[in-house]
């Protein structure tokens, strides 16, 4: 148990970033992302002005450089595929650093590189920015459909429930001498993740139960 | 006597699977009462529990609260009448902030602004919980969320609070918090619980419900010091308890 503020993502501060209304952020996101998305790869300044606007960015909601860069590696296995590309890829061939790579192959790994970078960073810069409930109160006020927020609200409060559950199912089974790296007990995990499964869909039904209660029509007040 | 908060008449019911849980309970709660519902696992406690407030709906007999059957029609005016505390306060804490989570059902119920806010403060007050009013429930204790739990009860003003058992997985100093709330709430009170020292403590009247019918209506005393009645229905005190040498019971 945590305690104080936000989810694993989130960055307390005050920054004019931190206060700006949510809606008007995830709009940003978007729009930046789009934008990001429709420059043309070989359109290296314009990219390079939108990585400045982006920092910029950064820079002003005062988010330490050292807590948004490990939280960057989830971009990896994406990264991975970027670096392949050059490799598989056929057409007319290059030389990088006395490797033979393809011409094509590396200008659109480079330029999948640079989007996903952006778009990772972006999306960080939201996540630690703005706390879960403003995030959903954001979308609320853009219109998403009641019915999505509700269960992004749901899955928001019940994340850190269910991997409790599921890191006391795997002391318990630690416990018993398994092993969950070793291939041999995947079937056992494999069994102990429908267990979860079921529990969690069980825990839904009393939730539903305790919301009836209280006498739940199927709209979550404002 | 005045009308009953709670009247359960010949409460018969069985499971979609053929499985019968109650066999006609009868139960009366007056205003102001605090009763105990003991039994042992299976006896059909909370499916008892769920006939309250029309979450199930019974094969035969009745459930009245203060005047107003269990129907359909009346679910919304029901289920604000009968407040239930469950268990597992993580299935009655869903929402982002203890605010939001206490605010729900006075919402539900057409509650607004200024008087929304004002019964969120007054029922977190009860519980001793104002000063977490912004916290997400998951980042309180065990204890904490179970009062919380109660608040959002409270907030709906319900004329009877049922409670799941309310000392289950807290710790002594917890439980013993709980109870001062408890004490300190002017509310009638239904309390299920295999916690025999507690109900001792909280509920002057005990009700012994037992593979789905009631066995005993008595004083809490009487029933735990019934040695007869206690085995024959699976009821153990904890070794070492015995309520003949508690002198101080107050209610």
């Amino acid at each position: 148990m945590g305690a104080g503020h936000g989810h694993r993502l989130y960055f307390h501060g005050h920054s004019p970033v931190h206060r700006a209304p949510a809606h008007l952020k995830v709009l940003a996101l978007v729009g930046f992302m789009l934008l990001v998305v429709a420059t043309p790869r070989s359109w290296h300044l314009v990219q390079a002005g939108e990585a400045l606007a982006l920092l910029s960015v950064v820079a002003l909601s005062r988010v330490p450089v050292s807590y948004l860069a490990p939280r960057m590696l989830i971009e990896l296995p994406f990264a991975l595929f970027a670096v392949l590309v050059p490799f598989i890829s056929e057409g007319p061939r290059t030389e990088v650093w006395g490797v033979s790579v393809s011409e094509p192959g590396l200008e659109a790994g480079v330029a999948l590189l640079i989007r996903g970078t952006l778009g990772v960073l972006a999306s960080l810069t939201l996540a630690s920015t703005t706390e879960p409930q403003d995030l959903l109160r954001g979308l609320q006020r853009l219109r998403m459909p009641d019915l999505i927020v509700q269960i992004m609200g749901f899955m928001i409060r019940y994340l850190d429930v269910i991997t409790d559950e599921l890191s006391a199912m795997m002391t318990a089974l630690k416990s018993r001498g398994c092993d969950p790296r070793s291939p041999r007990h995947w079937p056992v995990m494999a069994r102990a993740l429908g267990a979860l499964f079921i529990r969690s869909y069980e825990r839904g039904e009393r939730v539903h139960l305790a919301m009836l209660s209280r006498g739940y029509d199927g709209r979550l007040p404002q | 006597m005045t009308t009953p908060v709670l009247d359960v008449r010949g409460l018969a019911f069985a499971y979609p699977d053929g499985h019968q849980a109650l066999f006609g309970v009868d139960l009366h709660v007056h205003q102001g009462e605090r009763v105990a519902l003991l039994g042992p696992n299976g006896a059909g406690k909370t499916t008892l529990v769920l006939h309250l407030n029309g979450i199930l709906v019974s094969g035969a007999g009745s459930v009245t609260v203060s005047g107003l059957p269990v129907a359909k029609q009346h679910l919304k005016e029901i289920r604000r009448r009968v407040g239930i505390v469950f268990q597992d306060p993580d299935d009655q804490l869903f929402l982002g902030t203890v605010r939001q989570d206490v605010a729900f059902g006075p919402a539900n119920m057409g509650l607004k602004g200024a008087a929304l806010d004002q019964r969120v403060m007054h029922s977190l007050d009860l519980v001793g919980m104002a000063d977490y009013v912004d916290r997400p429930p998951h980042h309180l204790s065990y204890g904490q969320r179970r009062r919380v739990a109660v608040a959002t009860v409270l907030a709906m003003e319900p004329e009877i609070l049922v409670l799941d058992e309310p000392s289950s997985n807290l710790d002594p100093a917890s439980r013993r918090e709980l109870a001062d709330i408890l004490r300190s709430l002017e509310v009638t009170l239904l309390m299920v619980t295999h916690d025999l020292p507690y109900a001792l403590e909280l509920c002057p009247r005990s009700v012994v419900l037992s593979e789905g019918v009631v066995v005993a209506d008595r004083s809490t005393f009487d029933v735990l010091t019934d040695d007869t009645l206690m085995s024959a229905h699976r009821l153990e005190l904890p070794w070492g308890f015995d309520p003949r040498r508690i002198d101080n019971l107050s209610s």
